[in-house]
């Protein structure tokens, strides 16, 4: 179980402090959450502090009744908490292959490679010898990262919108690429989206809004709240 | 004989544990210490100076010839001309390289001359890896130059390599290109410590629809120095790209000085140039992996230069 208990976070810019984070408590316990709400609300942010990669200003986060606030990015991966970029990184010189066999921390054959792969719709001999460079499209990045996640086969996996940049025949994949993993890896799924298709399979929904817990509670209870979204424009709702 | 340093320089720039197949020259201390030629490949010691003519034969295919040149004696200091006559329609690897293994405190130092005249419709594959070792606090210094004619439909691929333990390297590469000929360079540099390198290419596109291709990855770490020169003249209807890319550590300096040079109006050229640190997020994305900040680095230059 994941346990966040009073985190706050600020960041600093040319106009000063700025509370991007504000005193979030929450417990993560089901097989699979979702965190929505609103661009520049803070749920990435969110998701880094989880992931080591911000340390938080205030608060304690809790593993498995373990203290991890004060572990770096390398320890938290080594308890298990995995973390699928927004925007996958490029790198020269280093192949998919490689990329999958550090993710699964071991030597894996090429049809162990094969079986990640093609969870993500890819074929493994098309693929594993390819450079994560720019040679790769967004689209085909983004589900060798979520590949990657599947070979490290944490308790915790994270997924910061994993549907941006998706097409649509690899976004039906990608609900069923979830829902697989669970059955496969038993852990909880954490995933940052603004798609009611994703929100739709989630035990838990959290909508945090301003830095702040807005809401969480089921998918019955909460999602009928945002599909009405009080204090949308009409400008804009009438348009869509 | 050969003692055990000179096994391994031999392993680290030929990659080579016993006397390769086919043509071969080996070159341990200004001394030819083991030859080889086939019924293609002719390999002469030259008279007029020191190094070898290597002669092949036009139409000969799929052989290899190695070159590899070791030097195990402090202080030791030469310059070698190895002239390579590829004949028509050949496709052939060669593969060079020079080691140092140096203990005192004197310069050590080698320097090839490396002539290719590649015949018509004539593939070479040619690779060269410089490496140096030992503990003495002499200087170990290659300068290697190396020559390219090329003449009407050839193509070269040239893969150089140095690693580590050279202290000093000036490389300098001039190339000649013919109709349709097409030239691939790819170098990979890193440096450390004090060392210092400077690659400077020249190439002249003389021939139509001819093209050349240089991609250079260099690491520079500490305090070590890197130059990166290159000139490429477009003199006819003709398709021409460098690019430089570099990653810089600690107070490592890398500089790159670009000339592209069309004197036709058909000539198209290009250059590129990136020199940065690490990418932060690099790093991140190898550490959320479970790999430690320092893991994740050697990962990312390892893979940035192999």
């Amino acid at each position: 179980m994941l346990e966040l208990q009073n985190i706050s976070y600020n960041a600093e810019d040319e106009n000063g402090k700025k509370e991007i984070l504000k005193n979030v408590s929450l417990k993560v316990n089901d097989r699979f959450v979702a965190i929505t709400g609103p661009n520049g609300s803070g749920k990435s942010t969110l998701a880094k502090v989880i992931a080591g990669i911000y340390t938080p200003s205030s608060g304690r986060i809790i593993l498995d009744g373990e203290d991890i606030t004060d572990l770096n990015i390398t320890e938290r991966a080594r308890h298990g908490i995995s973390f699928a970029f927004q925007q996958p990184v490029r790198f020269k010189g280093i192949t998919v292959k490689d990329m999958i066999k550090m993710a699964a921390n071991k030597e894996i054959s090429v049809a162990q490679c094969c079986d990640y792969l093609s969870e993500v719709g890819l074929c493994a001999r098309d693929y594993i010898d390819r450079e994560i460079n720019a040679s790769l499209s967004g689209g085909e990045l983004k589900r060798i990262e979520i590949a990657m996640i599947i070979a490290r086969g944490t308790k915790l996996s994270i997924f910061d919108e994993p549907e941006a940049g998706i097409d649509l025949w690899s976004f039906n994949n990608l609900i069923n690429v979830f829902e697989k993993m669970h059955e496969i890896i038993k852990g909880t799924i954490l995933i940052i989206s603004h798609q009611e298709r994703i929100l739709n399979i989630a035990d838990k929904i959290i909508v945090v809004a301003d830095g702040e817990i807005q809401n969480i509670g089921t998918r019955d209870e909460v999602l009928p709240d945002i599909l009405s979204s009080a204090g949308t424009c009409h400008v804009l709702t009438d348009k869509m | 004989m050969l003692t055990e340093i000179q096994k391994r320089l031999l392993a680290e720039v030929a990659d080579l544990k016993a006397a390769p197949k086919g043509a071969y020259n080996i070159r341990s201390d200004g001394e030819s210490a083991a030859r080889n030629t086939t019924e293609n490949i002719n390999i002469v010691t030259k008279t007029d100076k020191p190094g070898i003519d290597i002669i092949i034969k036009p139409g000969t295919k799929g052989e290899d010839v190695h070159i590899p040149v070791i030097i195990s004696r402090d202080g030791y200091q030469e310059t070698v001309y190895n002239d390579f006559f590829i004949g028509e329609d050949a496709d052939v690897t060669i593969i060079a390289g020079c080691g140092i293994h140096s203990t005192g405190c004197e310069l050590t130092e080698h320097s090839g001359v490396h002539t290719f005249y590649v015949g018509k419709n004539a593939k070479v594959k040619y690779i060269e890896k410089h490496y140096g070792e030992g503990e003495g606090t002499g200087e170990r210094v290659m300068n290697p130059s190396t020559v390219i004619v090329m003449e009407e439909n050839s193509y070269m691929e040239m893969e150089t390599a140095q690693i580590r333990g050279v202290d000093s390297t000036y490389r300098s590469t001039k190339a000649t290109l013919g109709d349709k000929a097409v030239l691939k360079i790819g170098e990979k540099i890193m440096t450390h410590g004090r060392q210092s390198a400077t690659t400077d290419f020249e190439v002249d596109l003389n021939g139509v629809d001819c093209g050349c291709h240089v991609v250079s990855r260099s690491v520079a770490k500490d305090d070590s120095k890197q130059l990166f020169i290159s000139c490429m003249n477009g003199n006819n209807r003709c398709h021409g790209h460098t690019e430089c890319d570099a990653i810089i550590m600690d107070n490592g300096n890398v500089a790159a000085v670009p000339k592209v040079n069309a004197n036709n109006v058909e000539a198209s050229l290009i250059h590129e140039a990136a020199i940065g640190k690490i990418a932060g997020e690099q790093l991140i994305k190898l550490m959320t992996l479970g790999l430690t900040e320092k893991e994740a680095e050697e990962r990312i230059v390892n893979g940035f230069i192999s």
